[in-house]
């Protein structure tokens, strides 16, 4: 399980999308809770993970409200009327 | 029969005579807060906005006119044939000679027509099963997009927008613009619900600022809450204040009291929640992994003893120790072996002493020999000639 997962993101860490650096996030820490893996990819998952945990951090610290407004079938940025 | 007098009547002008009469009509306080019941004919619906029509009952009828400000607020679709109560006040057209009623507001004919109509769609929708709560869906923990259906220019939006971004700034915001109030609103919004489902929405934001019950109306609308229940994305409904129920309250998936309370309820988990989760998920990261290397450092030490014991130093030392062993016993063997001949030496010793001629000399004896030859005198035949006397502390010679 470890190693598929490890596999699959093999996408760079800064290209994840929130929910996905989530959710491998959550594979990783079952994974380490859960199954002996050995101690090298065990270092590397826990490498990674950290990697992870801090890139949901930033994307959480920088994260912006994206609002778009529907014009027949498209969508276009809404800027928002200042008071 | 009479003449009318020339000079004591009052004579006007056309215009004189309609401001007169005008000023008669709009001084009577009965004409100017009226309801007048009827059937609209010849409603004609310029593009100017103003509504014009005509009421009628069996004997009489009266032109009525609509403003358009009026108009924007009305929340019945006006036809002809159709029977209202209208409300509103006498006036004059002056140009055409004509009194009218202008009206500003307009409900189906009966009392609480309204109300009954609430009531009456409400039970209708009801009995169809649409306000059935197996009916409702769950509104996702974490939404990742939120379509938002209300007025483009209203406080309703910057609240709830203003509430996403303090809560979940993470989320995608659709917004579906419509308006909200007015005979064109029903439509607007069905249209909005489903132009907004085609972009996937995990749920629907469905939302009005508070406003008087005419205001709302749209939200009772049987097309609108058909449209929230044929909504393939969960609606959440926030219409008004707490104390206002809409028909599209009831068939929402969740009713919110407000604008700003259902962006809340769209937003159950926060951004603090999300950051407390990768905290949560770092510390158990750190914990799991701390524990394989302890664990790993426990087995490296177990067998770092095992191999201790079942080393080659081992059993060099219980060598060495055997060898001590056997040092030990073979000098305590010596020891004894020792102290055993040591103790015959004394006792040969002993014996020894006793045999020593010196002893019995001491004792008084005396040893006698010839000075010649040396010979032991034992025998009186013996002596002769000089002879030296030993005794135990010298001797001296005698002669016979």
């Amino acid at each position: 399980m470890a190693k598929s997962s490890t596999k699959k993101s093999e996408k760079p860490i800064e290209e994840l999308s929130y929910e996905e650096a989530l959710t491998e996030l959550e594979g990783i820490v079952e994974s380490l809770e859960g199954e002996q893996s050995p101690l090298e990819d065990a270092m590397r998952l826990f490498e990674r993970g950290q990697a992870l945990a801090a890139h949901c951090s930033a994307l959480l610290e920088s994260a912006q409200l994206k609002v778009q407004k529907l014009a027949g079938d498209m969508v276009a940025p809404f800027e928002e009327e200042s008071e | 029969m009479s003449q009318p007098s020339l000079f004591s009547s009052i004579h006007l002008t056309v215009s004189q005579l309609t401001f007169h009469i005008r000023k008669q009509l709009e001084n009577d306080p009965t004409l100017q807060d009226v309801w007048v019941e009827g059937e609209i004919s010849n409603l004609s619906r310029p593009a100017s906005g103003h509504i014009y029509f005509t009421l009628k009952d069996k004997n009489a009828s009266l032109r009525c006119v609509m403003w358009k400000t009026d108009a924007s607020r009305l929340r019945v679709n006006l036809q002809d044939g159709m029977a209202i109560e209208a409300h509103g006040r006498i006036t004059v057209y002056e140009p055409a000679g004509q009194y009218q009623l202008a009206v500003n507001l307009i409900q189906p004919k009966g009392e609480g027509a309204l109300y009954q109509e609430f009531l009456r769609l409400k039970a209708m929708l009801e009995s169809e099963g649409l306000f059935d709560s197996e009916r409702k869906r769950p509104i996702p923990e974490l939404p990742k997009k939120i379509g938002i259906v209300t007025s483009q220019t209203g406080a309703a939006l910057r609240d709830m927008l203003n509430t996403l971004r303090r809560r979940l700034p993470l989320v995608r915001v659709v917004l579906a613009p419509s308006p909200v109030q007015g005979v064109d609103a029903p439509l607007a919004l069905v249209n909005a619900l489903q132009l907004l489902n085609y972009q996937l929405p995990d749920v629907i934001l469905l939302a009005r600022g508070g406003g008087s019950i005419e205001d709302l109306w749209a939200f009772n609308d049987e097309r609108v809450v058909r449209a929230v229940v044929d909504s393939k994305a969960p609606v959440i409904c926030g219409i008004g204040h707490e104390t206002d129920f809409t028909l599209c309250d009831f068939a929402a998936d969740l009713r919110a009291p407000t604008p700003t309370a259902a962006a809340e309820l769209a937003t159950q988990t926060t951004i603090q929640d999300l950051q407390d989760l990768i905290f949560n998920h770092q510390a158990r990261l750190s914990v799991s992994i701390f524990n394989l290397l302890g664990e790993q450092q426990a087995a490296v030490s177990s067998f770092t003893s095992r191999l201790r014991y079942v080393s080659p130093e081992r059993r060099i030392q219980s060598e060495y120790q055997h060898l001590d062993e056997l040092s030990r016993r073979a000098f305590s063997t010596l020891n004894h072996r020792i102290q055993l001949g040591s103790s015959n030496v004394d006792g040969i010793s002993k014996r020894l002493q006793s045999l020593n001629p010196e002893g019995v000399l001491s004792r008084g004896y005396a040893i006698i020999t010839r000075k010649d030859d040396g010979v032991v005198i034992s025998k009186v035949s013996q002596a002769r000639g000089e002879m030296k006397v030993r005794v135990s502390d010298g001797e001296f010679e005698v002669k016979k």
